[in-house]
């Protein structure tokens, strides 16, 4: 199967997931107005796009912490440590600011360019794909400064639900 | 007192040991230090010149005698070749070629700009760089960015032949410069974080057809090793030295790439490489000492057949690339005088081998702050002679997958980096740029896509603890294995020096400082900011006469990723940034040539 068919599928079924929860969430924790947590321990805005957790200690939610991981494998090479950007490619912790959930899907699943400046397109990379949720909501984060650089010191568990998916992403 | 002389490349007589070729006038152009014809500066890779026109007492007087804009925003490697009135420029991607007048203030006789994908930059692991251009039988080679070979005439810049050496939607891109040895020419590849297959291969001079391929590691035959003729350490390597030493087919994922410098010896008629790192950063994925990744190689230029090869860091976990360059010299090492060959590794260590047999000399730390080994053992009686003693505290592999190791030095960036070192035969000292770096290491499990990066760790540098400088230039004693002197720099030292009869030595900074010490004491003697951060090599040249210094700006490479933002600071917890610079602080991006001279 086309990986990254099967990849929007998933995504499909997460968002239609989280739409269905943000309407009978209430005992879950909002940090914002409007933001959910599912039972995935992935937390949702009131438009059912993946976002952040920070706990009141500094604690990550799991989604975070795997975003901060697959970014600095896979992205930082060119964007540069923790979104901050490199001599040649955009930090991507400024680009969050504008870029809403959906553009940002777009140009990693598509790529985009100009000049000599390339964005390539990630859309047949598990690496990348399988985790794209993780990594947005990582930047996000430390787009809206809900984060510091570095790695986070603080994390809750991982929950089945990502190794669920991790595991039916990767076809294992 | 130790005494040293240059490699015999630099000697001349020995050129009579083959037929006359093609390219013993290359190696005549070599001994005229008044040209600039390698990127390497010769054969040996010295990067010493006998010019002495500016030395230490008036280069304090040096001023920009004329500027060049490449046109190109991007990190700028490499340096330029100058060949009688003509001084030939390259850039990163696109890969442009400018052959300038000297005679009539730099204008340009002709431009060559290759067409190439766009689709290559993003394969490229760590910027567009490139590390220029060689010259032999009135033909200049670029090696573009796409692995496209091309064989330019000098005077016109027109294509005389080209072919292609690898394949960028698999991952397979190039950076590195190219050595001509009589009548062929060598070329690397890269790709370690795509998960290549790497290689060196020869094209003949003339027709560019394909001569000769050796893979880093693979079957014998694929390699071009002698199971019998072949060494390790002076022991011959067996048969399947490399199939062994992988699970399954791994090894066709396994890196080992070339993408650093060549050298030379033609008394010996041997050309020496390093090889990089084992495809993914996961250890757990790639058991066993996955040879011949980390190796240094000897091999005959004519056959690619290996004589011997020396694997610095079995098993790598830490991406410690073995591909730095390898310099010649002839050293007194107890008493007695040897052909050795020295090697500045990524890993932190120095090795100084006997270049003729592979035998291991010296290995010791170029920085104290290494710390992911203790040592090498050198007890030749020993079953891990040759081989680091890792700590175990600093093993990503003994720690396994989805576990951060804290606090390893060097970082992946390497004690020293491509950037390469130089050596004065006058002061019988290296001067070594280097990084001052240190790294947490996170493995984890990665599947590979064809064409799509293949790394598998997350990585967080930041200064040694309690320093606030990421960067050294050392004059470091090969013989002893001992620093003698080093001078802190606030970023990396990503440019490669030049040692000069003048007893002054040259480096660039990443601020975008030329700066000039004496090749004595250390001491600076000359310092100006160029327009951008120094990543390229410093040359020098004549010119009617008259020493010219000449060195590229444009700021970027692994540098301009690592450090463009500035690194977190550790012991300020939680990852906070602590007082450590931003390298976008101090400069921007640029691409320029600058030549400086004493003033009339």
């Amino acid at each position: 199967m086309n990986f990254s068919l099967r990849f929007l599928h998933r995504t499909a079924a997460l968002l239609l997931g989280a739409a269905l929860l943000t309407g009978a969430a209430g005992e879950l924790a909002a940090q914002e107005e409007g933001v959910t947590r599912g039972e995935d321990g992935k937390s949702y805005t009131e438009e059912g796009t993946p976002t952040y957790h920070v706990g009141e200690d500094g604690t990550v939610d799991w989604y975070i912490y795997q975003g901060f991981r697959r970014y600095h494998s896979e992205c930082h090479v060119c964007h540069g440590p923790d979104g901050m950007g490199s001599t040649f490619a955009p930090a991507l912790a400024n680009s969050l600011k504008r870029l809403d959930y959906y553009e940002f899907m777009d140009i990693v699943v598509n790529g985009r360019g100009s000049g000599n400046s390339v964005m390539p397109s990630f859309g047949d990379n598990p690496n990348v794909m399988c985790y794209i949720d993780d990594i947005y909501i990582y930047l996000k984060a430390r787009s809206d400064d809900a984060i510091p650089r570095g790695r986070p010191a603080k994390r809750e568990d991982k929950p089945d639900a990502a190794t669920e998916a991790e595991d039916a992403c990767f076809g294992t | 007192m130790l005494r040293v002389t240059l490699a015999t490349v630099l000697l001349g007589t020995v050129a009579l040991a083959w037929p006359a070729q093609a390219n013993d006038e290359l190696m005549e152009l070599m001994e005229d230090d008044n040209l600039w014809v390698i990127q390497t500066g010769d054969y040996a890779n010295t990067r010493y010149s006998t010019l002495d026109q500016i030395n230490r007492d008036n280069v304090g007087d040096l001023r920009v005698d004329w500027t060049f804009s490449t046109g190109v925003l991007r990190g700028h490697e490499g340096g330029p070749l100058v060949l009688g009135d003509v001084m030939y420029v390259h850039t990163p991607f696109p890969n442009i070629v400018y052959a300038l007048d000297l005679n009539d203030n730099g204008r340009i006789i002709w431009k060559y700009e290759p067409v190439q994908d766009p689709e290559v930059i993003p394969v490229m692991c760590c910027d567009t760089v490139n590390r220029g251009l060689a010259y032999a039988d009135d033909t200049i080679f670029l090696h573009q960015a796409d692995t496209t070979l091309v064989a330019l005439d000098a005077e016109t810049g027109e294509e005389k032949w080209k072919v292609v050496n690898g394949d960028p939607k698999k991952g397979e891109t190039n950076t590195a410069t190219v050595i001509p040895i009589r009548d062929k020419v060598l070329v690397g590849i890269s790709g370690g974080e795509f998960g290549a297959n790497c290689h060196v291969t020869a094209y003949d001079i003339e027709s560019g057809d394909q001569v000769w391929r050796a893979y880093s590691q693979g079957p014998d035959d694929a390699m071009l090793v002698d199971p019998e003729e072949t060494t390790h350490l002076g022991k011959p390597i067996g048969e399947n030295s490399s199939l062994d030493t992988w699970e399954g087919d791994q090894w066709q994922l396994g890196g080992g790439c070339t993408w650093g410098w060549f050298s030379y010896d033609p008394d010996l008629d041997l050309v020496y490489y390093g090889t990089g790192n084992p495809g993914t950063w996961n250890a757990a994925q790639r058991p066993g000492d996955n040879r011949w990744t980390m190796t240094i190689m000897a091999r005959n230029p004519d056959t690619g057949m290996a004589k011997w090869l020396y694997q610095k860091t079995p098993h790598d976990e830490w991406d410690y690339d073995g591909v730095n360059e390898n310099i010649l010299v002839d050293l007194e090492i107890d008493g007695e005088m040897r052909k050795v060959l020295v090697n500045f590794d990524r890993n932190g260590f120095a090795y100084t081998l006997d270049r003729e047999t592979g035998e291991l000399l010296v290995a010791e730390k170029y920085d104290p702050i290494v710390n992911w080994a203790s040592h090498v053992d050198m007890d030749p009686e020993s079953d891990t002679y040759g081989r680091p003693v890792v700590v175990p505290e600093y093993s990503t592999a003994q720690a396994g997958e989805d576990v951060n190791v804290q606090g390893i030095c060097p970082a992946a960036l390497g004690t020293k980096d491509q950037q390469p070192a130089a050596f004065s035969p006058k002061t019988n000292l290296f001067y070594v740029p280097t990084n001052h770096v240190c790294m947490d290491y996170e493995p984890y499990r990665v599947a590979y896509t064809a064409g799509q990066p293949y790394v598998g760790a997350t990585v967080s540098m930041y200064p040694p603890e309690g320093d606030d400088h990421m960067g050294n230039f050392i004059a470091w004693d090969a013989a002893k294995g001992e620093i003698v002197w080093s001078i802190p720099e606030r970023f990396s030292v990503w440019s490669g020096a030049l040692a000069t009869a003048g007893d002054v030595v040259f480096y660039g900074t990443l601020e975008g400082y030329l700066k000039a010490i004496d090749s004595e004491t250390g001491d600076e003697l000359f310092s100006f900011k160029t327009p951008s951060g120094i990543i390229g090599n410093v040359t020098t040249y004549t010119h009617d006469g008259k020493q010219y210094i000449a060195v590229l700006s444009g700021v970027g490479g692994w540098a301009g990723i690592g450090l463009a933002a500035g690194l977190t600071d550790p012991t300020a917890g939680l990852g906070a940034v602590g007082g450590y610079s931003a390298l976008s602080n101090y400069t921007a991006l640029g691409g320029q040539l600058t030549v400086f001279s004493l003033p009339e």
